[in-house]
C-alpha cells in the first residue's frame, strides 16, 4: 500500500513539475510534507540542501530521499520510477512529433526563432550560477568578491575554449584546486 | 560505428556527466552537448539546442529530458533506455549514500570548497558553450533573432520572466514568421 502511495505521489509530482526542479520543489512539498506527511518541513529543507551539493537533478534526489526513508531501498526505486514514467512518455510523444514535423521548412523556421532563446537561457543559468560563486550566494558587492573564484572561472574557461581540455577533467581540477587554497588561505 | 557501442557510449558518458554535474538541467545539458555532439559529432548542434527547449517545455526532470533525446536520436529506442538509466542511476546512489551521513557531510569544510571550486568550474563550461552558440546566432547575420536572444535573456535573468512563457513566445513569433514566409512564397507562385 505504502509503494503504491509513492508510485502515485511521484507520478503527480512527475506529471506537474514543469520547468525543472525548482518548480517541482512546491509540488514534492505538497505530496510528501503536507499531503502524507512522510517528511516535517526541516526535513524537507534539509533535503533540498543535499539536492544542491549532490549531483543530478533535484526531483530524481527528493524522490530517493523521500523513498529510502519510508520504504527503504524498494522505496526509492518505486518513487523515482514514478516520477520519471509521466515525462518519459511525454517527451517521447513530443520527440516523436518533432521526427516528424521538425525537418520541414516551415517548423525549421519556427525552430529558428527558438535556438537564440535556448542560448539565452544557457547563458542566463551561467550567469546565475557564476554571482552566486563570486559573490558567496549574496548579492552583487563590490567588496564581496571572491576574487580567488573568479580566477578560477577564468582560468577554467581558458583551458576548456583555447586548449580544448576535457570539460569534467577542468571541473574536477577546480575543485581540487580552490580545496587547497581555501585550506591554505583559511577562507 | 556499431549500435551497440553507440549506446554502450551513450550509457557510459551519461554516467560519468550526470555522476559530476551540479546546478540544475542547464548544466548537464552544456556538458551533453560539448561530448556528443562536440567531442563524439554524433549530435548536430542545431538539434541538441532544439532538445533543450522540448526537455524545458515538457514535465519532469530537464537532464533527464534532454538526455533521453538525445539518446533517442544517437541508437533509436535502447538509446533512450540507455540515456535515461545513466542520468539517473548516479543521483539515486549517490543521494542514497549521503542522506545516512548527511550530517558528516553538510558541515565538512573540504566538501564544501570542492564543491564552490567545481561551481567556479560549471561556470567556465556553460560560458564556453555560450559563446560557441551565441557566436553561431550572431554569424546568422539576423539582425531580429539577436534581439530576440537579448530581450530572452534580460528577460529571464533580469526580470525572472517565468521560462516557458519566453519560449511560448518564441514559439509564437517562430510560427508567425513561417505563416509570413509562407504568404510570401505564394505570392511568387
Amino acid at each position: 500500500m505504502i509503494y503504491l502511495q509513492l508510485f502515485l505521489a511521484f507520478l503527480k509530482v512527475g506529471l506537474f513539475s514543469i520547468g525543472g526542479g525548482y518548480a517541482a520543489i512546491p509540488v514534492i512539498q505538497s505530496q510528501a510534507v503536507d499531503r502524507y506527511a512522510w517528511i516535517g518541513l526541516d526535513e524537507f529543507t534539509d533535503l533540498v540542501s543535499i539536492a544542491e551539493i549532490t549531483p543530478g537533478p533535484i526531483t530524481i534526489n527528493a524522490a530517493t530521499f523521500i523513498g529510502i526513508k519510508i520504504a527503504g531501498i524498494a522505496g526509492a526505486l518505486i518513487a523515482t520510477a514514478g516520477f520519471l514514467i509521466p515525462s518519459l512518455i511525454i517527451v517521447s510523444i513530443m520527440f516523436a512529433i518533432y521526427n516528424k514535423i521538425g525537418k520541414l521548412k516551415a517548423s525549421q523556421t519556427v525552430l529558428s526563432y527558438i535556438r537564440p532563446v535556448v542560448v539565452a537561457l544557457i547563458a542566463s543559468a551561467g550567469l546565475t550560477i557564476l554571482i552566486n560563486v563570486i559573490f558567496g550566494g549574496g548579492e552583487i558587492n563590490a567588496h564581496a568578491v571572491d576574487w580567488i573564484c573568479a580566477a578560477i572561472v577564468a582560468a577554467a574557461f581558458v583551458m576548456i575554449r583555447l586548449f580544448k581540455m576535457n570539460p569534467i577533467a577542468v571541473m574536477a581540477s577546480c575543485g581540487g584546486v580552490y580545496t587547497v587554497l581555501g585550506l591554505l588561505l583559511k577562507l | 560505428m556499431s549500435k551497440g557501442k553507440k549506446i554502450l557510449l551513450i550509457f557510459l558518458n551519461m554516467l560519468l556527466i550526470s555522476s559530476v554535474t551540479f546546478g540544475g538541467g542547464f548544466v548537464i545539458a552544456s556538458f551533453i552537448k560539448k561530448r556528443f555532439s562536440d567531442k563524439l559529432n554524433l549530435l548536430e548542434e542545431d538539434e541538441m539546442l532544439d532538445f533543450i527547449a522540448i526537455a524545458q517545455s515538457c514535465p519532469g526532470a530537464i537532464a533527464v529530458n534532454t538526455a533521453v533525446m538525445a539518446g533517442y536520436r544517437i541508437a533509436g529506442a535502447p538509446g533512450m533506455i540507455a540515456a535515461a538509466a545513466g542520468t539517473v542511476i548516479p543521483p539515486v546512489v549517490i543521494l542514497a549514500t549521503v542522506s545516512l551521513l548527511y550530517s558528516h557531510f553538510a558541515d565538512n569544510r573540504i566538501v564544501s570548497l570542492f564543491l564552490k571550486g567545481m561551481q567556479a568550474g560549471v561556470c567556465a563550461v556553460i560560458f564556453d558553450v555560450t559563446v560557441t552558440l551565441a557566436g553561431k546566432v550572431a554569424k546568422t547575420k539576423s539582425a531580429f533573432r539577436i534581439v530576440i536572444m537579448a530581450a530572452a535573456f534580460i528577460a529571464v535573468f533580469v526580470f525572472k520572466v517565468n521560462v516557458i512563457a519566453v519560449i511560448a513566445a518564441s514559439l509564437a513569433i517562430g510560427v508567425a514568421a513561417a505563416l509570413i514566409e509562407k504568404k510570401k512564397e505564394g505570392k511568387k507562385v
